[in-house]
């Protein structure tokens, strides 16, 4: 065996020596000797990030290949969509600072920045993989610690109670999608996407087959029917796991899902069925997830179903499977990392400074934190949609992919829905500036790191809908 | 030679076994039991593939033998997670699961 081949894998690699570095940074510097309290270790997570994302932002081969025999593959747009998550962790690392310098924090920090590392090692090898064992070591590898993450908080009764809820779920829906795998091999005798595309022949077992995959990684984007862990478990995962469960977890499932959709089964009755299987995940998705969030009182739990809402949407993407559904998929991405995570950042300030999650408690923050509240309106005017904003072209871009794969219907049932989600959004934005409140949330700072992921999220928010090079650059990238 | 369709059967048995099981039961390790229980289901398909129909490799054997593994931490994680509860609320039955919903 050519164990150069080992080379190629160069994000990974990268990644992999970052973690082996904040291994040992975290072994040896991580608690202070003499008092044994736990010291807030450096912004070194957050440099090491910047620094991966740096190295695996320089485009170097823009040409695909697969290596262990067709195991690990290798696009353009993978090596894109994998900066991508990298960036949306580097947010994530940079807004948890104030979280994770608190006193029960401190000690065991080095495992947040850990976990969540390992997790995206996960997601490159389901993006890159190219057999179904690969994709099943990395969306499991993406899963479990997360699982960790979310019940991170020790001492708070939800937050196990979300960590039970989601670890039960994702293994239920392993299985389910593992049943499916199985049928696969069953007609065809090989695991290989390669093979898979080229030897199967219709039969009412493998749409069956196809249908439990697509519930499986239903549960991963988090789409309705597959929906009921998403809201309990965001509401009781800490604020930054939160965060990185919306973005980075569902951006990557989404992408392998349409990954493997166009390169399994991308045209015939298995195309027809998965389509007709995604139209209606797709209305139910957008539509109830808007219904749900318009009644909710707790902001993450609002976050959730918006987040659920916004998965439709990424979805929406995927039939037709053209090059322009690519791009589309993937700049919606970027931009709703941005968004997101820009809210989320708000949040998360907000609930370390004052300990409030609920709607309410957001009446009146413009009188006392007007930046704040003002990029929180720019965060959320993005998710829905309103024109000067990234999130307007992104959700056009989709909307046009689907359209032009002849989705009209679904199209219009989206269009509908955004105006709906509309008026959601804005109930936030008009709790911050309209509504009175006798005792708003009091003027604070926040931390230095909270307000570099502030800057980054607010221009992305901004500068991904006026700058068209980024789409222009995806597009290139989608037609390799 | 025991004919394919017969395993079948059991993996369809066990599957649809844990799935009511997760539906049903009220204590959170009998889901986890469950779960196992699916899992296993798929691991009998993955063998019995292999050795009967596609005999000439070892695809359907590996891939069992990974998915025990992973299962395998995957239940490691969510037993911890299950006495960080119990530690809470001395109980784990999915009935006290409640503090949050709607």
């Amino acid at each position: 065996m050519d164990y150069s081949q080992f080379l190629y894998m160069r994000e990974e690699l990268v990644l992999i020596v970052a973690i082996v570095v904040l291994f040992l940074a975290d072994l040896f510097f991580c608690t202070d000797r003499k008092s044994g309290r736990g010291v807030y270790n450096t912004p070194l997570p957050a440099i090491l990030m910047g620094l991966v994302t740096i190295a695996n932002a320089v485009p170097c081969c823009m040409e695909s290949f697969e290596l262990f025999g067709g195991m690990y593959q290798h696009t353009p747009m993978m090596s894109l969509v994998k900066t991508v998550l990298n960036l949306g962790t580097l947010i994530v690392f940079l807004m948890s600072h104030k979280w994770l310098s608190r006193e029960e924090n401190l000690v065991k920090q080095g495992e947040f920045y850990l976990l969540v590392m390992f997790t995206l090692l996960g997601m490159y090898f389901m993006i890159s993989s190219g057999h179904f064992l690969m994709f099943f070591i990395g969306l499991e590898m993406a899963s479990i610690p997360v699982a960790a993450l979310v019940a991170y908080d020790k001492y708070r009764f939800t937050s196990a109670e979300a960590g039970a809820k989601f670890i039960l779920l994702a293994l239920f829906s392993s299985a389910l999608l593992l049943y499916g795998v199985s049928f696969l091999y069953g007609l065809t005798g090989t695991l290989y996407f390669e093979g898979l595309a080229t030897k199967m022949t219709f039969s009412y077992l493998g749409v069956g087959a196809l249908l439990l995959f697509i519930a499986g990684m239903g549960f991963k984007i988090s789409l309705v029917p597959f929906h009921l862990w998403t809201a309990d478990t965001y509401e009781g995962a800490p604020t930054t796991v939160t965060g990185y469960l919306s973005v980075v977890s569902k951006s990557s499932a989404a992408f392998v899902l349409f990954v493997l959709l166009a390169k399994l089964f991308p045209t015939g009755e298995y195309a027809a069925a998965w389509q007709t299987a995604l139209f209606w995940i797709v209305i139910a998705s957008i539509t109830i997830a808007n219904l749900f969030a318009l009644r909710q009182q707790n902001i993450k739990r609002f976050m959730a179903f918006s987040a659920i809402s916004q998965a439709g949407y990424i979805v929406l993407a995927i039939p037709g499977t053209t090059a322009q559904g690519m791009t589309a998929l993937v700049f919606y991405l970027l931009v709703y990392m941005a968004a997101n995570l820009g809210a989320f950042t708000v949040m998360t300030s907000v609930e370390q400074s004052s300990n409030q999650v609920t709607i309410d408690s957001y009446n009146g923050l413009y009188s006392t934190n007007p930046k704040l509240s003002f990029i929180m309106t720019l965060c959320l005017f993005s998710l829905a949609g309103i024109p000067p904003f990234a999130g307007f072209f992104s959700k056009f871009f989709v909307f046009m992919a689907a359209f032009n794969a002849g989705q009209h219907l679904l199209v219009f049932i989206a269009l509908v829905n955004t105006i709906i989600s509309l008026y959601y959004y804005l109930l936030i934005v008009k709790a911050m500036y309209i509504n009175k409140s006798d005792a708003p949330i009091a003027t604070f700072q926040s931390d230095a790191y909270s307000r570099l992921a502030l800057v980054l999220c607010t221009l992305g928010v901004v500068g991904l809908g006026i700058a068209s090079c980024v789409y222009n650059y995806i597009d290139a990238v989608s037609l390799l | 030679m025991i004919h394919l369709e017969y395993f079948l059967i059991v993996s369809a048995i066990m599957m649809a076994a844990g799935i009511f099981g997760f539906l049903t039961r009220r204590s959170t390790l009998a889901i986890l039991l469950s779960i196992e229980l699916m899992l296993n289901a798929t691991d009998l398909n993955f063998a019995v593939f292999n050795r009967l129909l596609f005999p000439d490799g070892n695809e359907g054997f590996f891939f069992a033998l990974f998915s025990i593994a992973i299962s395998a931490a995957e239940s490691a994680i969510a037993i911890a997670i299950m006495i960080n509860i119990y530690r809470h609320i001395k109980d784990i039955s999915v009935e006290k699961l409640q503090q949050m919903k709607w």
